[in-house]
């Protein structure tokens, strides 16, 4: 008991400080203009976010100011990618502990890769999917995968080549084939380290879903709320829909944080 | 109890007095010079850097660390070194260099806690036969802790023993082996004699299981 | 420079291929141009690419990374001197770090305009977290031993952090730095997406593409992959230099003397 208030207490003070600074601010940033009542501040006061917030999350869900249809519609996209980056990105790290080959020549490029801006990238690939037929949820799909998978390989490279030099010994002396070094040690050890792995991945796929949604004016999901938003001036919708966004971020943590829970509980303990 | 004298853990009940000080006193003063089980050397510091770390700390002129640090280097035999980084050396001289780092302020004590434990005999022997030779010369009260009874008979004038928890004062031996200790000492009767009794201090401090 | 033979070898083979599956397939320009095109489009445009460089990497990438990390820097240690701060702080950035901070950007442009000012600021709110995140954790990673030793010497808490923990926590350190060159990178492009002055690389991207001018969206994505990499890979020879000491680059061996 004495231990979670301490590891809490001090949080809830941090986030407590920063709210109390938020609206300090806002009253002094918004004063000219006629302090909170205004209906486009320039700074949102805090509970001029959550009602918004709530006024969005509120709305029937297939209203097209509805934010969880939005999240919805961000979430789905993530959630494709997610999967996509999660089977390439473990086939492909299986593969590449497991050729020699593969390694030298393909985990540069892996790593290259990633200092492409690949949300740079995103309206080429919407547009030019696009123009050969496939609109809507595929393009963000593929653009939330790419982003997400860069996590999963390199975490899972890390996690299939950690078993120490002792315990590949051992299996060794048993005459284990390689499937069984695979399925008894390698896949087992990695799991500690996919875990956080795929809790960036899972941020990076929202992030994608939503990056995507904004170079060809998408009626739906959070990112085109944004840009909506952003181009008529709401304000205070952008700031609901920015929260609604970190808010489908947390979720997710929390969705991959509870498998690994599950997981824990299923080992006894410890990953 | 090696940790209280240090001052780095604070004793539950009675006193405890260093040189005349409490160990928190003795400390700020700087009075003695500790060795941990394992080197604990700073990477980014060459060997020559990591013996100057205490001396730069008290504030002592850079003419002065120079000298007291290759003097030190001298005493354990590692002047040739004094350029390498820890990771280059082995980890018998890397607690060499622990140890000359410990000397380098000149403490009037010097508290090692189970310097040499992580070391292979060989290893260990050399640097027993060492660590008294730089007693000898240095005249250092020296408080060591071990758990090897040969290494306590060989390096001690007294041997405390303490028995598992509880962690009770059992024995207080003197070992009079003299001051000249080859390594053949090793094999005489005194010496066989004095472990033997340690020995026996050590099982008697507890039931047998 | 062998390690290198295996991937340029296979990035060339790709190269071949993809130039040799455009001429013989004839595919369609539009969806995937032949490296030749890429390459001519480059040349074609390197006025125009300059000056977006120089609008999106050179106002608003570097003065955003180098402010945002700073401060991370900076506010990192200010958390260390507390540990109810640490415990209080690090949770809270490390969540804020998870969440989709480039959606800032539209705040960003509402505040400080469409210039490179508000594209540098989502750059430097990026790169704040991970920063901070990581000096908390650089400065905490000296373990109970050498913190032991400096405690015996009686060196002070100033002392302490000179000579123990902020060597001890420049390799967490650098880790961010280059993380945050691509987060940096990124959310300047991004941002630009939300509106811009006609000239930066997220605006070319986003209004060439929008036309069906893929060649010069290629041309851009190219010299942005060249300045990630350039980024990334000159701090990481920088940081073999500075942290030369960590037992990943050790080549040297142990001699018994």
């Amino acid at each position: 008991m004495r231990e979670a208030v301490r590891r809490t207490l001090p949080v809830i003070v941090v986030v407590a400080a920063l709210l109390g600074v938020w609206y300090a601010a806002a009253i002094i940033v918004d004063a000219p203009q006629g302090a909170l009542a205004q209906l486009r501040p320039l700074l949102p006061a805090p509970q001029q976010v959550a009602l918004a917030l709530l006024s969005g999350i509120l709305q029937p869900p297939n209203s097209p100011r509805s934010l969880i249809y939005h999240a919805a519609v961000t979430a789905s996209s993530a959630a494709v990618g997610f999967a996509l980056a999660f089977a390439l990105g473990i086939g492909l790290a299986i593969a590449i502990v497991n050729v020699r080959a593969l390694d030298r020549s393909l985990m540069p490029w892996i790593i290259a890769s990633q200092t492409v801006p690949a949300l740079a990238v995103a309206p080429m690939v919407v547009v030019v999917l696009g123009n050969i037929g496939l609109t809507g949820l595929i393009p963000k799909a593929l653009i939330a995968a790419w982003l997400s998978f860069f996590p999963i390989v390199t975490s899972m490279v890390t996690g299939l080549r950690s078993p120490e030099r002792i315990q590949l010994d051992l299996l060794r002396t048993y005459s284990a084939g390689s499937w069984d070094v695979f399925a008894q040690l390698r896949w087992p050890a990695s799991m500690s380290f996919l875990f956080p792995g795929m809790k960036v991945a899972a941020t990076l796929a929202v992030v994608g879903a939503i990056v995507a949604e904004l170079p060809t004016g998408a009626q739906a999901g959070l990112g085109a709320r944004l840009l909506a938003a952003s181009y008529y001036g709401q304000t205070l919708q952008l700031w609901a829909a920015l929260v609604m966004a970190s808010l489908l971020a947390v979720v997710v943590v929390g969705v991959v944080d509870g498998a690994r829970g599950v997981l824990v509980r299923v080992r006894g303990g410890r990953l | 109890m090696l940790r209280a004298i240090a001052d780095l853990e604070r004793p539950t009940g009675g006193t405890l007095v260093v040189n005349g000080m409490t160990p928190e006193l003795a400390r700020r003063q700087r009075a003695y010079g500790y060795v941990f089980q394992a080197p604990a050397l700073y990477p980014w510091r060459n060997v020559e850097r990591n013996v100057m770390l205490p001396l730069e700390i008290m504030g002592l002129p850079r003419a002065e660390r120079r000298e007291r640090t290759q003097r030190n280097l001298q005493l354990v035999g590692l002047s040739d070194v004094a350029r390498r980084f820890p990771w280059q050396l082995s980890g018998g001289m890397q607690q060499r260099v622990s140890i000359a780092r410990a000397l380098s302020f000149e403490p009037s004590l010097l508290l090692m806690d189970e310097p040499f434990g992580a070391l292979d005999e060989i290893t260990r022997d050399g640097l027993n036969v060492h660590l008294h030779e730089l007693w000898r010369t240095t005249g250092m009260t020296t408080v060591f802790v071990t758990h090897s009874i040969p290494e306590a008979v060989y390096l001690s004038t007294r041997i405390v023993v303490i028995s598992p928890r509880p962690g009770r004062i059992v024995d207080v031996i003197d070992c009079d082996l003299g001051a000249e200790r080859p390594l053949e000492i090793r094999d005489t009767p005194a010496f066989a004699a004095i472990g033997s009794r340690v020995r026996h201090a050590l099982h008697g401090g507890t039931p047998h299981a | 420079m062998r390690a290198a033979a295996a991937p340029i070898a296979f990035g060339l083979i790709v190269l071949g291929l993809w130039q040799a599956a455009c001429m013989a397939f004839q595919i369609p320009r539009i969806l995937l141009p032949p490296p030749t095109a890429i390459a001519a489009a480059f040349g074609a445009n390197l006025p125009l690419l300059g000056a977006d460089f120089v609008q999106t990497v050179v106002r608003s990438v570097l003065p955003g990374f180098a402010i945002g990390s700073a401060a991370g820097f900076i506010v990192g240690l200010a958390v260390d001197a507390s540990p109810f701060l640490r415990r209080g702080v690090l949770p809270v950035a490390s969540l804020a770090g998870a969440l989709p901070i480039v959606g800032i950007a539209p705040i960003m442009v509402m505040w400080f305009g469409f210039d490179w000012q508000s594209k540098a600021a989502v750059a430097a709110v990026m790169t704040f977290f991970p920063m901070l995140v990581n000096t908390v954790a650089g400065l905490e990673a000296p373990g109970a031993m050498e913190r032991d030793l400096l405690r015996s010497y009686s060196a002070s808490p100033r002392q302490t952090l000179e000579k123990l923990r902020l060597p001890a926590a420049l390799p967490y350190v650098f880790t961010a730095l280059k993380l945050n060159t691509t987060l940096a990178l990124i959310g300047a492009i991004v941002a630009e997406f939300f509106g811009t002055p006609t000239v930066g690389m997220g605006f070319r991207i986003s209004t060439e593409a929008a036309r069906l001018d893929l060649d010069v969206v290629w041309a851009e994505t190219f010299v942005a992959a060249i300045t990630g990499s350039a980024l990334f890979f000159g701090l990481a020879y920088l940081e073999r230099i500075v942290t030369f000491w960590r037992p990943a680059f050790q080549t040297g061996t142990a001699k018994e003397l």
